[in-house]
């Protein structure tokens, strides 16, 4: 076990190296630079700028000088968002971004698998079929399709919840739905499948057999093992989530990490740019390694070797 | 009651057979509808949004063009870009996948390391920087080499190039998986051992073999290379208007819909052309495979 997670954090490393390498060198690969303006700066103004935001040198000298930093948790100066530092901007607007993906994460886990269960308990009947179709739906249906018809039903035709903006309970309902409900649909479809191929094994004929209630048997001794494919889906989820709230972000106006990346891209601003992506993958690869520890512990037929 | 025949089990399942209908007539409007309709339907004009009517039977949009052109427009070149960029993928997919599976052992692992490490890399996020950082070149490239005509383009040329770039890893992967399986069966032993040279074994014996699979996948890389595209012309990085995709038109959409006012069509009409197109392509997919390879049904 000890040697599995030491090797994956290996691994880990080797990952976000390559990130950080890639990031960096497409970033000063675009060409045009951060301070190109209508009127031209003067060399003497631009030299200085290139000198402050440490653009000057050549490139391997940069690209080692950045590695440092953000091996030093320094992730340098955004050039748009002038004197203020990327590690500013992320401060400020992690947190938002983090609050709408950690509840679409726990929605679409939650009542994915409580749908999908409840299909599978229901095999054949309406429930099921219905659940199901909707699930396709759902999967199919980009978010930027769902966001914007939400918002027409629910904020323009029937004024229930704000067409956008951040700060209360009722403006993070419509964006949590949206970005929850293609996962919460693949989780459905996922548990569904697996809990149909748990109840036809023998040790659920056994429960059954005993006397156990339906309910006991489904959810106390099906779902523990129907649960393992969802188990694994959640680091892609996470991904997903990530990228997803780009969109969700966008469509409803949220100040969070999603929108500055977005911006970032647009203005060129680099470093920035590079500071959103390296929190990104860092999260995203860590969260990665955390489920496959939990997965280890859930199943014990897995044996973890490096 | 199935069919041993895969073309029967795959002409018995009713939603394969509606799924190409729908696919085949979404291709034909993209490639004939914008041609047959009014020469102007396409420009700007004064009449800006125009709820459907007879005249304009999908309304019209911000700047007064019509809409059903947009849509129109929006579907010849999200599949045309759906399509190239799967093909990109498909060629490079194949390629790396069978290098890796033919050579086995040190090499093998080592290029199905490196395709684990562009898995963990969000897709998105990086085509995202690949995008932006690739197109002014292409661009000035296009400028500075006579191919003014083509420079509206460019941005689609480069969208394929990158989305063909991120899309192959799965592609890889089965191929990859495929390959290490026939290799290993006896009519390939047999053809190594009567001294056929790899090139023979490979695209005589090997490639007819994966290309069914990789085939397979195909149709289930080109809804998710079109919804990519969407994606980027959504958030402003693809497909630029006066050109049309139906990620951008969504966009359009989601921008004017904020305010008070719902125009409503702008969201549906193209939603619906891309749920449509998207949803078929799906079920040609999972039907195709479902057809090829019984084992993997539910």
């Amino acid at each position: 076990m000890i040697r599995f997670i030491a090797k994956r954090a290996l691994g880990l490393v080797v990952v976000l190296f390559c990130v950080i390498t890639i990031t960096f060198f497409l970033v000063r690969l675009m060409p045009g630079g951060p301070f190109d303006r209508e009127r031209k700066l003067s060399p003497h103004i631009e030299k200085e700028l290139l000198a402050k935001y440490k653009l000057d040198g050549p490139l391997t000298q940069q690209y080692v000088d950045y590695l440092g930093d953000v091996l030093h948790g320094d992730l340098r100066l955004s050039t748009k968002y002038r004197n203020r530092s990327v590690n500013e901007i992320l401060r400020d607007c992690l947190p938002v971004s983090a609050l709408l993906g950690g509840i679409a994460f726990w929605v679409s886990t939650v009542a994915g698998v409580l749908l999908g269960s409840l299909a599978a308990a229901r095999q054949h009947t309406w429930i099921d079929r219905g659940a199901m179709l909707a699930a396709l739906f759902a999967i199919s249906l980009p978010s930027f399709v769902i966001g914007p018809l939400l918002v027409l039903l629910f904020a323009i035709y029937i004024p229930l919840f704000p067409v956008g903006g951040w700060g209360t309970i009722q403006s993070l309902i419509l964006p949590s739905i949206t970005l929850a409900a293609p996962y919460t649909a693949y989780i459905a479809r996922l548990t569904r499948g697996s809990m149909l191929e748990v109840l036809s094994q023998d040790y659920i004929r056994t429960a059954r057999a005993k006397g156990l209630s339906e309910r006991k048997v489904i959810y106390k001794h099906a779902l523990r093992v129907a649960i393992l494919p969802v188990v694994s889906f959640l680091g892609p989820l996470a991904a997903n989530l990530l990228t997803g709230s780009i969109v969700v972000e966008s469509i409803f106006s949220i100040p969070g990490a999603g929108g500055f990346f977005v911006n970032s891209v647009l203005n060129r601003d680099g470093f920035l740019l590079a500071g959103v992506v390296i929190v990104y993958c860092t999260l995203l690869v860590v969260f990665n390694l955390v489920v496959d520890i939990v997965y280890g512990f859930l199943d014990r037929r897995i044996v973890l070797y490096g | 009651m199935d069919s041993r025949s895969p073309w029967l089990r795959l002409r018995r399942n009713q939603a394969v057979l509606l799924s190409s209908v729908v696919l085949l007539f979404m291709a034909a409007v993209a490639v004939f509808g914008p041609e047959l309709m009014q020469a102007h339907a396409g420009d700007v004009s004064r009449d800006s949004f125009l709820p459907p009517s007879r005249q304009h039977f999908f309304g019209t949009d911000l700047n007064g063009r019509d809409l059903l052109y947009r849509v129109l427009l929006g579907a010849r070149i999200s599949l045309a870009v759906g399509i190239a960029g799967a093909a990109v993928s498909f060629v490079i997919g194949i390629v790396y996948g069978m290098v890796a599976g033919y050579a086995g052992g040190r090499a093998d692992s080592l290029m199905m390391r490196f395709v684990d490490v562009l898995y963990a890399i969000p897709r998105l996020i990086f085509l995202l920087i690949l995008i932006s950082a690739l197109d002014p070149i292409v661009h000035h490239f296009m400028e500075t080499h006579g191919l003014q005509g083509l420079a509206p383009y460019s941005k689609i040329v480069i969208l394929v190039f990158c989305l063909g770039l991120t899309e192959w890893l799965t592609m890889a992967r089965i191929v990859r998986g495929q390959t290490l399986s026939l290799k290993s069966q006896q009519y390939v032993l047999a053809a190594r051992s009567v001294g056929q040279s790899h090139r023979n074994i490979i695209f005589q014996h090997l490639l007819p073999n994966v290309l069914g699979i990789a085939l397979v996948y195909l149709t289930l890389t080109v809804p998710a290379v079109i919804l990519d595209e969407s994606f980027l012309s959504f958030l402003g990085v693809g497909v630029q208007a006066p050109l049309a995709s139906w990620g951008l038109l969504l966009s359009d959409a989601a921008q004017v819909i904020n305010p008070i006012k719902g125009y409503w069509w702008l969201l549906v009409f193209p939603a619906l052309a891309m749920s449509l197109t998207l949803l078929a392509l799906n079920f040609l997919g999972d039907g195709l495979r479902d057809a090829l390879d019984p084992r993997g049904r539910r």
